[in-house]
């Protein structure tokens, strides 16, 4: 497949996930919007490490190896900021009973 | 020595003293001395700070007409001409405390402000053209260069109308004469030496000195003698009417110097520094008698209220009846002599020239002796109080009188014409060095025929007689003169108001200037510059106030805006 | 078409398909199951282009681990359509619609001027997906990462633990 049917697949992903964070108040929700961006660009990271893997794996073999890596490490962050986020959004919730993001207007201030 | 010294322009600060200047460093200084030595006097009422401030101010006025002359370059000649417009801003407004006064002086500065900026433009022009202002070598360039290779015809009658606007703001011509009247605001001694002396004298040197200019640029030579010509008469109209003394030799001096000016336009150097000369000496004179006459009637300066002073003040009604003959151009009075060599020469130029300076001339006879008789004849009409107070000055004010009165007479007759005596003409010998040049120029170009004695000598009998005439039924009229309270109706009204000159000018210039100001002021500075400043501070203000607006503290707002700003960003990148 | 396309073309709708309805449902169980698809779908993907280890990660790590969180989070807090109430303005959601798919727009308009986009991915082929070859690439090149990540996760628990500890202090 040529590389730009990846780059449109994601590019709408990391759209809707966009779209995701600007329409919706649940704070839950908007955190699954984030990892979904998070999986737009892992998925076009993949798409990318194959392209150059094609056509030049036999000259730099660890090209390839090395966006998959990243994916990986991507990966472990998204999963140690999911423990912490959700950490603070139960807090939030135990505080204020709402996970509405519109009822956080702090940073007016 | 050098006064400016750059690479490209040098300003020597050279003095040069030739018969010209001569002749000017004597009368500034002799009349300036008695000037002086009367003022010792005249101004011993004034505090002892007062007193020592003005004989400062009298001492560098007389300082930089002496510099104005001795200049060996039109640069040290400007440094001059800018102390005298100042020494008479300080004099005429030497009684500040009083604000009509201010206003003279501030008038004066101004209407001599104008002229200065002319004069500076023709010695930007000579720079420009030659690279300097030194007379010597401008003077030599213009006469070898005969072909007009670095100064065209174009550039020295622009050079010279410049010079000229700069001669009538000193010399009080039309249309910058309405200072001098007015400049009477300061003490009578320092009138007299505005008037005879020093400063309106300044025009006269100027275009003397710059004689071979004027003489090659014949535009100016004719504007010169219409402008002075229209000065004379017109001066000589408004005289007739006023009745302040010192009003009336006032504006006798403004025609006196329309005569200078319509000498030095017809070509008559000689003559119009003659002039300058006897000029000096009567009208020191009549001004030191005026002050002598307002002394002893305590101030007062009305014409009307005075009458009969023959009796009290013997000294100041000789020596004033002798100056007033001198200016009314009676033979063998000095005043005959040069007025009737500017009229001749005018003659030969143009018979019109002639024919409305002996009109002039008739007038000033009629108002000097209107003067005379109004002061000095008739009756008393001053009050009581005054007439007791009345006495002969001191001897402080009398002997200038009878020195500048035996000038006065005599000063003539160093110029007496061919007609009468031949090689009598000692001035014109004199002077010869200086205006060989133009006199070489003007035979080689166009010569006007040598007048034979016989038209001479009837011109010289008709202003005589006409003069005599005016005198006699001045003379007759005003030594009967009753205080009226009729108001002037008609022409006389229209003298009596100077023409309404002051109130054109008014309307002309200085409403409109005002009410540009005004306009200035109070829209392009209120409106238009406060408001920019004004309206930064103010669209500050709100645009921060709206946009303080989008820091709602809603994340869904911050984040939305994020998203705008990578799709400005990403349109920057990818399409601009 | 060969399977690979078909496979390509069905996984890529299903993964747009429900990441829309992960905007779009209004019960938070309902988007994360639908989340659950999606990266079901990406996983796809990753096989597809032959990258066998991250497939199986992502299956595990997030359709596995990290939205079970998400399940056991909105069901502890007992959250269901009706804690989110309607916009009050449309304004801002029709924005975001708007901003979102504008993005969409400009970078497949960028890519249209692009030449570079019609090289060929290597699908079903090439073996560096594969966990012998990342396994290498992780313990050599990247083994100092992969340590550091170890105190990332540690750091990250401690954090979990002490925001989500009641604060006695605050209530008393």
């Amino acid at each position: 497949m040529p590389i730009n049917y990846y780059i449109v697949l994601s590019v709408a992903l990391f759209s809707i996930g966009v779209v995701g964070v600007l329409t919706r108040r649940n704070a839950i929700i908007i955190f699954m919007c984030i990892e979904l961006m998070l999986n737009a660009a892992n998925l076009l990271l993949v798409a990318f490490s194959k392209m150059h893997n094609l056509r030049l794996g036999t000259d730099f073999p660890t090209l390839a190896s090395d966006a998959q890596v990243f994916v990986f490490f991507i990966m472990v962050v998204a999963a140690a900021e999911v423990s912490v986020g959700l950490a603070i959004i139960v807090m939030i919730y135990r505080n204020i009973h709402s996970v509405d993001v519109n009822f956080l207007n702090r940073l007016k201030n | 020595m050098n006064f400016i010294n750059t690479s490209s322009l040098k300003v020597g600060f050279d003095f040069q003293v030739d018969q010209l200047s001569s002749l000017f460093l004597l009368i500034i200084t002799g009349v300036g001395f008695l000037i002086h030595v009367y003022s010792t006097s005249y101004m011993q009422e004034e505090d002892s700070k007062d007193f020592a401030k003005y004989f400062a101010f009298l001492n560098l006025f007389v300082f930089s007409m002496l510099l104005l002359v001795m200049g060996g370059n039109y640069i040290i000649m400007f440094i001059g001409w800018e102390g005298v417009g100042l020494c008479s801003y300080l004099l005429i407004g030497f009684w500040f405390k009083n604000n009509n006064y201010n206003d003279a002086a501030k008038k004066a500065f101004i209407m001599n402000r104008i002229g200065d900026l002319g004069f500076l433009l023709a010695v930007f022009w000579l720079f420009n053209k030659l690279g300097t202002t030194d007379y010597h070598t401008v003077f030599s360039a213009v006469i070898t260069d005969t072909a007009h290779t670095k100064l065209t015809l174009i550039d020295i009658t622009g050079i010279t109308l410049l010079l000229f606007v700069g001669a009538t703001g000193k010399s009080a011509q039309i249309p910058l004469y309405t200072w001098l009247p007015d400049a009477m605001a300061g003490p009578t001694p320092v009138s007299a030496l505005i008037h005879a002396a020093t400063m309106v004298t300044a025009g006269i040197y100027m275009i003397a000195r710059s004689n071979i200019l004027f003489t090659m640029a014949p535009v100016t030579q004719t504007v010169v003698a219409v402008v002075g010509l229209a000065t004379a008469i017109l001066a000589a109209t408004i005289a007739l009417k006023q009745n302040d003394i010192k009003k009336v030799l006032a504006y006798s001096t403004v025609s006196q110097l329309g005569y200078m000016f319509l000498g030095l336009g017809v070509g008559a150097y000689t003559g119009a520094v003659f002039h300058v000369m006897t000029h000096a000496f009567f009208k020191a004179l009549l001004f030191l008698g005026a002050g002598s006459v307002i002394h002893a009637m305590s101030g007062e300066q009305d014409m009307r209220n005075m009458g009969g002073l023959r009796k009290y003040m013997s000294v100041t009604h000789i020596t004033f009846l002798l100056g007033c003959l001198a200016i009314a151009g009676m033979p063998p009075f000095s005043g005959f002599f040069s007025k009737d060599e500017i009229l001749a020469e005018a003659f030969k130029q143009n018979p019109l020239y002639w024919g409305i300076g002996v009109a002039g001339a008739l007038m000033t006879a009629f108002y000097m002796f209107r003067l005379y008789a109004m002061t000095f004849l008739g009756k008393f009409r001053g009050t009581h109080e005054q007439e007791h107070h009345l006495h002969e000055s001191p001897v402080a004010i009398t002997i200038p009188l009878m020195i500048l009165a035996a000038l006065a007479v005599l000063g003539g007759l160093v110029g007496v014409p061919e007609v009468f005596m031949h090689g009598g003409h000692k001035l014109e010998a004199f002077l010869e060095p200086v205006f060989a040049n133009s006199n070489e120029f003007v035979k080689a170009h166009h010569a006007h025929e040598a007048l034979s004695h016989s038209t001479e000598l009837s011109l010289m009998a008709v202003s005589v007689v006409a003069a005599l005439a005016a005198l006699l039924f001045a003379w007759n009229k005003f030594s009967k003169y009753e205080k009226t309270d009729a108001a002037e109706t008609g022409l006389g009204k229209i003298l009596a108001n100077k023409w309404y000159v002051d109130e054109l000018y008014d309307a002309v210039i200085v409403k409109p200037l005002n009410s540009l100001a005004a306009f200035l002021n109070n829209v392009v500075e209120r409106k238009g510059i406060d408001g920019v400043v004004n309206g930064v501070g103010k669209a500050v203000n709100y645009g921060s106030r709206q946009i303080r607006l989008l820091q709602s503290g809603q994340v869904g707002t911050y984040v939305l805006l994020m998203v705008v700003g990578i799709l400005v960003l990403f349109i920057i990148q990818f399409f601009l | 078409m060969g399977t690979t396309q078909i496979l390509f073309w069905f996984l890529s709708v299903l993964a747009i398909g429900s990441a829309v309805m992960v905007v779009a449902s209004r019960s938070p169980v309902h988007s994360i199951l639908f989340l659950i698809v999606t990266f079901f779908a990406i996983s796809g993907h990753y096989i597809l282009l032959n990258a066998q280890f991250l497939a199986i990660v992502n299956i595990i790590v997030y359709a596995g681990a990290i939205m079970v969180l998400f399940l056991f989070v909105v069901m502890l807090m007992n959250l269901n359509a009706d804690t989110e109430p309607p916009h009050k303005s449309k304004y801002l959601m029709f924005a975001g619609v708007i901003a979102g798919s504008s993005l969409l727009l400009l970078i497949v308009a960028a890519l249209r001027r692009n030449e570079a986009v019609n090289q060929l991915t290597q699908l079903k082929g090439g073996d560096v997906g594969l966990i012998n070859n990342l396994g290498k690439t992780l313990f050599t090149d990247y083994v100092l990462p992969f340590e550091i990540s170890s105190v990332l996760f540690l750091s990250a628990m401690i954090g979990a633990v002490v925001i989500s500890k009641k604060d006695k202090e605050v209530h008393h």
